[in-house]
């Protein structure tokens, strides 16, 4: 093994930053906040009383959680194009990760809500609230704040997932670094660099996860 | 007030509900007139909670029939969420657990239904929020959230929720039995000023001296019904029938 090549790793960190702050990040962000509305939606009919509305959310979920990431990505913009639907790189991996995070959040989102006990649905109808009015004002303010640590965790992996986006040509900060890579031979180095930039991320949103959790906890008993 | 001058607030008709094959109320009849406050007693599982959840719609009774003032619900036909609307509308329930809104404030738990649902005006609701809670002594407890506060503190802020709603009914299930022996009182003693000033209230309690001494009437539940009524003193002192008397025995001599 030769010495390290201290030029390229000072050279090569500008474009991976910039990668992550022009394709990661906004790629997690909008998948994400897509991806949570998905899941409110899928857990609501998935609790929902009507048959079928929960039967369909059943199976969402279920094939979301039992085929790989990589393959729905790959579906969407690889197998799509051939029944005549073509759609660019940067859609097709942001419905990928929002459908995909939208199946795993759906179950934290119910698990959440149900965590809630009856009593409180029972005293937001007391005072005269109908379902909807419950749910928004009573109900999924206390279920947020059960279900900060695993929607956390989800976007934690999001962020790292988002580097399969580099396979349907997005330009985030693996694909950055698979370039430099091939273009100075420099693997070890490079990739190392580029995992470095990801748990720098993944630090950062531990952090802001506490301080969320901190803030949710000021009406919780400790 | 004599009760002839009473004109009737709650009429209860014939109400029954099974759970599956356990039969939790079986025709059970009742009458609270206005101003009046009925203690309901009665064993374990008698059902006395699905009763008062009967009241205000929060469980739906397979027959018969619960009038509060003018509204009216029928429940030999399935009702329409509109006609327990206006049911639940004219009561407002204080319940064993509390059941606070633990993310929000106290001042915010209390102004919630008159604000949200009631669409009334919000300064003047936290206004009159803010002279309930000092007249039950938590005026300074209107920006705390509920958990920083003792359970009796909880079920007075519980009481003046209910308060808020600008009931015709108070509905109480075991208001006390959650709360520390030493907390029993301040909460009964809120609920006996209520009852001076004139609210209608029906109460289920285990609360003896509550109900002889607070009470207009006592109404013993068995098995599902009730199976007699009257004032405090015939109900608790000679009461009509067996059942009253080992139950009344029981909770008086426990050992
Ligand atoms: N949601 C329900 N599903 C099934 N059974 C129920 C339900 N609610 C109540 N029951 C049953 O109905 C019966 C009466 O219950 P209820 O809570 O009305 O009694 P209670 O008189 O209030 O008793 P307690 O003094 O213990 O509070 C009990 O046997 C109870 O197990
Ligand atoms: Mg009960």
């Amino acid at each position: 093994m030769g010495s390290v090549d201290w030029g390229l790793a000072l050279d090569s960190i500008g474009p991976l930053v910039g990668g992550a702050i022009t394709g990661t990040i906004p790629l997690a962000a909008v998948s994400f906040v897509a991806g949570l509305v998905i899941a409110v939606a899928v857990a609501l009919a998935r609790l929902s009383d009507n048959r079928l509305l929960s039967g369909l959310a059943r199976a969402y979920v279920s094939v979301i959680r039992g085929t790989p990431l990589l393959v729905q990505l790959f579906v969407i913009f690889y197998g799509l194009p051939s029944v005549g639907l073509t759609i660019d790189p940067w859609p097709s991996a942001i419905i990928a990760f929002s459908l995909n995070v939208g199946g795993y959040a759906a179950e934290i989102v119910r698990a959440a809500i149900l965590s809630v006990p009856k009593g409180q649905w029972e005293a937001a109808y007391m005072i005269g609230m109908d379902r909807r009015t419950a749910l928004r004002r009573i109900v999924l303010p206390q279920a947020a704040r059960v279900s900060v640590p695993p929607l956390s965790n989800t976007f934690i992996s999001l962020v790292k997932d988002t580097s399969l986006a580099s396979v349907v040509l997005v330009t985030e900060l693996f694909r950055e670094a698979q370039q430099i890579a091939a273009f100075s031979q420099e693997f070890m180095l490079v990739y190392i660099e580029a995992a470095a930039v990801y748990w720098v991320i993944c630090l950062a949103l531990s952090a802001v996860q506490g301080r969320l959790e901190t803030r949710l906890d000021r009406y919780v008993a400790r | 007030m004599s009760p002839a001058d009473r004109t009737p607030l709650l009429t209860v008709r014939g109400l029954s509900k099974s759970f599956g094959d356990t039969r939790v109320l079986a025709d059970a009849d009742l009458d609270v007139a206005r101003g009046e406050v009925l203690a309901v007693i009665g064993a374990s599982g008698s059902g006395k909670t699905t009763l008062l959840r009967c009241l205000n719609g929060l469980e739906v009774a397979d027959a018969g029939t619960v009038a509060v003032d003018d509204a009216r619900v029928d429940f030999t036909t399935r009702p329409a969420p509109k006609a327990l609307h206006a049911l639940r509308d004219r009561s407002a329930m204080v319940f064993q657990q509390f059941q606070l809104f633990p993310h929000k404030t106290v001042l915010e738990n209390v102004a919630e239904g008159p604000v949200v649902v009631q669409r009334r005006d919000k300064d003047e609701v936290r206004a009159e929020a803010r002279a309930l809670l000092e007249r039950v002594g938590l005026a300074d407890k209107a920006d705390a959230y509920p958990h920083q506060l003792s359970g009796g503190q909880q079920q007075r802020v519980g009481i003046v929720r209910a308060l808020a709603l600008r009931p015709e009914l108070l509905l109480f299930d075991e208001p006390t039995s959650a709360l520390d022996p030493e907390l029993v009182g301040e909460v009964l003693l809120l609920m006996r000023d209520l009852a001076r000033e004139g609210w209608t209230m029906v109460v289920v309690t285990h609360e003896l001296q509550f109900a002889r001494e607070v009470a207009s009437r006592v109404a013993f539940v068995d098995g599902g019904r009730v199976l007699e009524s009257g004032p405090p003193a015939q109900v608790l002192g000679s009461p009509e029938h067996e059942r009253t008397r080992q139950f009344i025995r029981r909770l008086s001599h426990p050992l």
